[in-house]
């Protein structure tokens, strides 16, 4: 079960390499990470996503960390998944028609038409975007890149982690 | 009035704020700028003869004052000797702060002479670090590695400062107060836990406090006096925490773990409830930590929450302050308990079986080899009040097991990282801190030959440091191991009787160098080596090279298999 964390951390030189630095040494696992800004002009906001049974001890070492300020579990269907994927896909002249039709299904762009290949971008949820590869997937798949998954917490569905002071006992995490 | 001061000059002064008064280190080029303004700072410098002994002297003197201890370097090789000591202040939670030198900004990343990565190779042995870039920013920056490294669970906070920097002009401000909104220590235990704590102590037949480093750190040996007698609980001390309970309390049982006192091992295997206060689930206490303390329920008071789940879940975590939780508990208990204390009478009948059937032991004749542990005993005699430094091996293990320890900072070693060589120079640092006591580093011969010259600056700033240097001509415990998990196959564990000459080495470094090799003579030579008050003093103990040490947890066995004694062992009459 992949879970994803966000981590609001103080925009400081290395602050990355903190995080990842981290996660090597304590042999935790990510699928993906993301960085970038965040609302706060000082902090930014890290997106990661790992896979494993250490959820608790990786926040609890998130938190640990000096220059960490938030860190909030999204339990699975608790936020909003996105990830964006360029796809250069092999495609004849004949082919181009089929694959174009596939894409609108999922509301793929072209962002590139060559002789040979076609390039898509897509945003989506995780698994719409491995539904589009599966779809294309048989053209022959050339060239790949995934962004890594960014997520927010959907309205309504509770803020449980207030604040970055650590609670007091296990139930507070992921509760 | 605006004053302008270099960054080394307002380095300086952010150190003379934190109220430092001692800092251990070793100059070198991209630290120069720093030196300079020491000559005209109250601040004392003592100058190690490598960085690694200036980080342990930092240690040892955080370890016996409860103060940050300063270590200094230089760029390049003078932070990276550093590492040793900062990961081994990192695992034992020690507070520390290390000033290195880096190349000048402009030369960074160049592969620079003395350039090393600093920054990204400490990182993960401190709590924090901090590469400054900005010469405004050296008040506030000092300020947070004080803070830092003394709040919440303390460690080793390290700041690299280039030689730019350090030359830089800047008008001096006061530090500000610290701007780390992500960094809030927990106090106070939370109530509904405490009251589920108390719960759980009420509803106890075979309760054992099982208390670690971290007591000791948050200064609550009153508190857990108080706690432990109300509670009517046996307790174990932790090898971090040796001394923050009473050795002669009855109620202390000794220290569990790998090398510990049958008793305090066996209580916690058999105990019904396990009151872990300030402490970790080290592996060298639980032993293979699925059968550890099975059938008890476990109280997990830790100041730092990712200790907690860590290894044990426990039924009742407690985040906060060692000090302040077993205070909530101690007040949560006597309302409980409304004036009437439990008996737990058939569990101190059990443990009282033990203690009797496997005390620790050693057979000490009056014409065969020196035994260590007499040799300790015997120095326990003379010197009680004294603070003893350990090395890493079998002298620490004994020195552990039979000195008896009454009062915190009385003991000092390197628990986690097990740091060969840490005794020399910790002892050093903790001379210095503790200069009205007598302060004793307990060493074996393999741990002295890594940090010996250490003495040397022990010599000449008059610190007057006792070295008793069990010398049993061998890595004693890897040889140890060899005899019992390798067929007696000793490969590399062999460091002769005769070289070098320790007591002409002592000697050659200014100090006194006394021997002794009989039982008769050990008395005399400690007693001298006592009264020497204005030089270091080595006595070269010559030690039976075959003694072992017991009880012992095979690593990785469970604590159900514990060796009691040698003569327990398969093959043995």
């Amino acid at each position: 079960m992949k879970h994803i964390i966000t981590v609001q951390v103080e925009n400081k030189p290395g602050v990355l390499a903190r995080v990842s630095s981290m996660f090597a040494r304590r042999g935790f696992n990510i699928h993906s990470l993301t960085v970038g800004p965040s609302v706060e002009p000082d902090q930014s906001r890290m997106t990661v996503v790992v896979d494993g049974p250490e959820m608790e001890q990786i926040v609890k070492q998130l938190r640990k960390m000096i220059n960490t300020v938030k860190v909030t579990e999204l339990a699975p269907g608790e936020g909003i998944e996105r990830e964006v994927i360029l796809v250069r896909v092999s495609s004849s002249a004949a082919q181009r028609g089929e694959l174009l039709d596939a894409a609108s299904i999922f509301d793929a762009r072209a962002a590139d038409v060559g002789p040979s290949s076609i390039t898509f971008e897509i945003a989506d949820s995780p698994e719409r975007c491995n539904d589009f590869l599966s779809l294309i997937s048989p053209y022959g798949i050339i060239e790949l890149v995934k962004s890594g998954r960014i997520a927010l917490r959907k309205d309504g569905r509770g803020e449980s982690h207030p604040g970055a002071a650590a609670p007091s006992g296990l139930k507070a995490i992921g509760s | 009035m605006t004053e302008i001061l270099t960054g080394a000059q307002a380095l300086m002064r952010s150190l003379e704020i934190e109220g430092v008064e001692v800092m251990f280190g070793v100059p070198g080029g991209a630290i120069l700028p720093f030196y300079d303004p020491i000559l005209d700072s109250p601040v004392r410098h003592v100058l190690a003869r490598h960085e690694q002994g200036g980080g342990h002297m930092a240690e040892g003197y955080a370890q016996a004052t409860g103060k940050v201890g300063v270590t200094v370097a230089t760029s390049g090789p003078g932070a990276t000797n550093l590492i040793t000591p900062l990961a081994d202040a990192y695992m034992d939670s020690v507070p520390m702060v290390a000033i290195t030198g880096q190349v000048p900004t402009t030369a960074i990343g160049n592969d620079a002479f003395q350039e090393a990565h600093t920054w990204g190779i400490s990182m993960p042995c401190t709590k924090h670090n901090y590469l400054v870039t900005d010469v405004d920013e050296i008040p506030d920056t000092i300020a947070e590695a004080f803070h830092v490294a003394s709040t919440g669970r303390p460690g080793p906070v390290l700041v690299d400062l280039p030689k730019d920097i350090l030359t830089a002009q800047m008008q001096w401000h006061q530090p500000g107060r610290t701007n780390l909104p992500g960094y809030k220590p927990s106090t106070h235990g939370h109530a509904r836990q405490v009251s589920a704590a108390i719960d759980l102590v009420m509803a106890a037949n075979r309760p054992v406090l099982y208390v670690g480093g971290g007591v000791l750190k948050a200064e609550g040996e009153v508190e857990l006096l108080r706690f432990a007698e109300r509670a009517n609980a046996p307790v174990v001390t932790t090898l971090m925490a040796r001394g923050v309970f009473p050795d002669s309390h009855p109620l202390h049982l000794g220290m569990p773990g790998m090398h510990g006192h049958y008793t305090a091992i066996r209580a916690l295997q058999e105990a019904d409830l396990v009151v872990a206060l300030g402490a970790r689930f080290d592996d060298r206490v639980t032993g293979d930590p699925a059968s550890f303390a099975q059938r008890a329920k476990i109280i997990h008071v830790d100041v730092d929450p990712a200790e907690i789940g860590k290894i044990r879940v426990p039924d009742v975590p407690i985040v906060g302050d060692a000090r302040l939780v077993i205070e909530q508990l101690d007040a949560a208990l006597a309302d409980a308990q409304a004036g009437s204390r439990p008996e737990h009478t058939a569990w101190f009948e059990e443990l009282s079986v033990w203690q009797r059937d496997y005390p620790l032991e050693y057979d000490q004749t009056a014409d065969g080899p020196l035994k260590q542990q007499y040799v300790i005993e015997e120095l326990n005699k003379l010197a009680p009040d004294a603070t003893i430094v350990a090395g890493v091996g079998q002298h620490q293990m004994w020195a552990s097991q039979f000195w008896k320890f009454e009062r915190p900072r009385t003991w000092i070693n390197s628990g986690g990282l097990g740091t060969m060589g840490y005794a020399v120079p910790a002892a050093v640092g903790a001379q210095v801190g503790v200069p009205d006591k007598t302060v004793i580093a307990i060493d074996g011969d393999g741990c002295f030959q890594m940090t010996f010259q250490e003495l040397i600056t022990a010599a000449i700033e008059k610190i007057p440091v006792k070295v008793v240097l069990m010398n049993n001509s061998s890595l004693g415990m890897v040889k140890q191991w060899q005899r019992l998990f390798y067929d007696e196959r000793y490969s590399s564990v062999d460091l002769t009787t005769h070289t070098p000459d320790y007591v002409k080495l002592a000697e050659a470094m200014g100090c006194v160098g006394i021997r002794v090799d009989s039982r008769d003579d050990v008395r005399p030579a400690l007693e001298k080596a006592l009264a020497v008050e204005d030089q270091p003093v080595v006595v070269e103990v010559k030690a039976d090279p075959d003694e072992m040490v017991f009880p012992m947890v095979p690593a990785g066995a469970s604590n159900d298999d514990v060796i009691a004694r040698f003569r327990d062992l398969p093959g043995q009459p």
